[in-house]
């Protein structure tokens, strides 16, 4: 294994073993998802589109991720950490790629109740559906990362990070929305994987700039 | 080791750091004094990488990886245990054996008993040696220490000291005490 991938490999393992511990994200990103799909549920008149049941569970997907977002950083935050990580010899992108890692794990386990939960309280869930979901989680870790890096530094990050990161993730909405609904989804999914790709660069590539002065 | 010319730092309309000259040779244990605000912890900072001069030269002769830093923060996870914090800093330090050299650290810091405790169950003292752990884990050649004896009690002091005494590597101290590291420091720099 490369120095790189053993740096990245300690930071989302330290993450993971965190969260074991604490429970500070996942449950309450697992509880949000089931609440919000719960009073979409009932807030939805009967007989509603396909198209708008599923545009709802994306929103519930956007919000759950910006939830675990929000606590991306917090140990880091409220300890100072970032300067010590900072300091290490490693490349500071791996601290990114780690976080990435870490969000995209908390999301796809929070998303592993959230689908059948839909399933339930509208209709089912398809191979497209859940295709578009993966492309998706990626690319909300990915810029979600960045932002909640920058929001970090900020003395308003409760406000920050949601205004930097809901207007770069309306594309997310389009691709999976399209994804999950159109009669040839190819094209949206294609969409999130480019989106996916030009953001995760970006981020991997900017990251840097954003934990140094 | 370390020169500075004409070094500034500024936070917003605030001059922290003003027109400052500084050349600590290679082994050199230079003392920074001054009042608090004066802008020892920024000067520290600012010699570790982690913020930006203003105006001014800094030049520092090591890479990051070879800085041990020591900030007010013990810069550990606090719900990791002693040992996990010093296994995580140690791979991304790239430390061979590590597992032998963290045991060996917490001993020589009188943590070993505490090992597997979390290290938010740990007083604040016992952080301070954890952290002192964490900054000379990697036998940093420039090392930069923020207060390092606060919240130790008289064996953990001893101990730093003795640490201090046994080390080569260049150092830049800021500390309220001078006194206590009068066997050791080779200058002085008082901050106004």
């Amino acid at each position: 294994m490369s120095q790189y991938a053993a740096d990245v490999v300690a930071l989302a393992r330290k993450d993971l073993l965190i969260e074991l511990r604490t429970r500070d994200t996942l449950p309450a990103m697992v509880l949000f998802v089931v609440s919000a799909l719960t009073v979409f549920h009932f807030a939805l008149p009967g007989g509603s589109s396909a198209r708008a049941e599923t545009g709802l569970l994306w929103i519930a997907i956007l919000f759950t991720g910006l939830l675990g977002l929000a606590r991306a950083f917090a140990a880091e935050r409220e300890q100072g950490l970032l300067d010590g990580l900072v300091l290490a010899p490693s490349d500071r992108s791996a601290i990114w790629v780690g976080k990435t890692i870490g969000v995209s794990a908390f999301l796809v386990l929070a998303e592993l109740v959230a689908l059948p939960a839909f399933a339930l309280f509208f209709h089912p869930v398809t191979w497209e559906l859940i295709a578009a979901v993966a492309l998706a989680d990626i690319g909300i870790a990915a810029i979600g990362t960045l932002l909640a890096a920058i929001a970090a530094a900020s003395r308003s990050r409760e406000l920050l990070l949601p205004l930097l990161f809901l207007p770069l993730a309306i594309p997310v909405v389009i691709g999976g929305v399209g994804a999950s609904v159109a009669a040839h989804p190819g094209s949206f999914l294609g969409f999130l994987g480019l989106y996916d790709a030009v953001f995760a660069i970006l981020s991997w590539a900017s990251f840097e700039y954003v934990v140094t002065e | 080791m370390i020169r500075a010319q004409n070094l500034s730092k500024r936070f917003g309309d605030k001059r922290v750091i003003v027109a400052l000259d500084l050349d600590v040779p290679h082994g050199g244990f230079v003392l920074l004094t001054g009042p608090n605000g004066s802008g020892k912890t920024t000067l520290l900072r600012l010699c570790a990488g982690l913020a930006a001069p203003t105006n001014g030269v800094l030049e520092i002769a090591v890479s990051r990886g070879q800085i041990g830093f020591l900030a007010h923060e013990p810069l550990v996870y606090r719900d990791l245990t002693a040992l996990e914090n010093l296994d995580l800093y140690a791979r991304l330090y790239r430390i061979p054996e590590r597992r032998e050299r963290c045991g060996a650290m917490l001993e020589r810091f009188g943590l070993w008993r505490e090992r597997n405790a979390r290290a938010i169950t740990l007083s604040r003292g016992m952080l301070q040696r954890l952290a002192l752990c964490r900054t000379f884990l990697h036998d940093p050649d420039l090392l930069l220490l923020d207060e390092p004896f606060e919240g130790l009690d008289a064996e953990g002091s001893d101990l730093l000291l003795e640490e201090l005494t046994s080390r080569t590597a260049t150092a830049l101290v800021a500390t309220h005490d001078p006194k206590l590291f009068a066997s050791r420091a080779t200058g002085r720099l008082a901050l106004a």
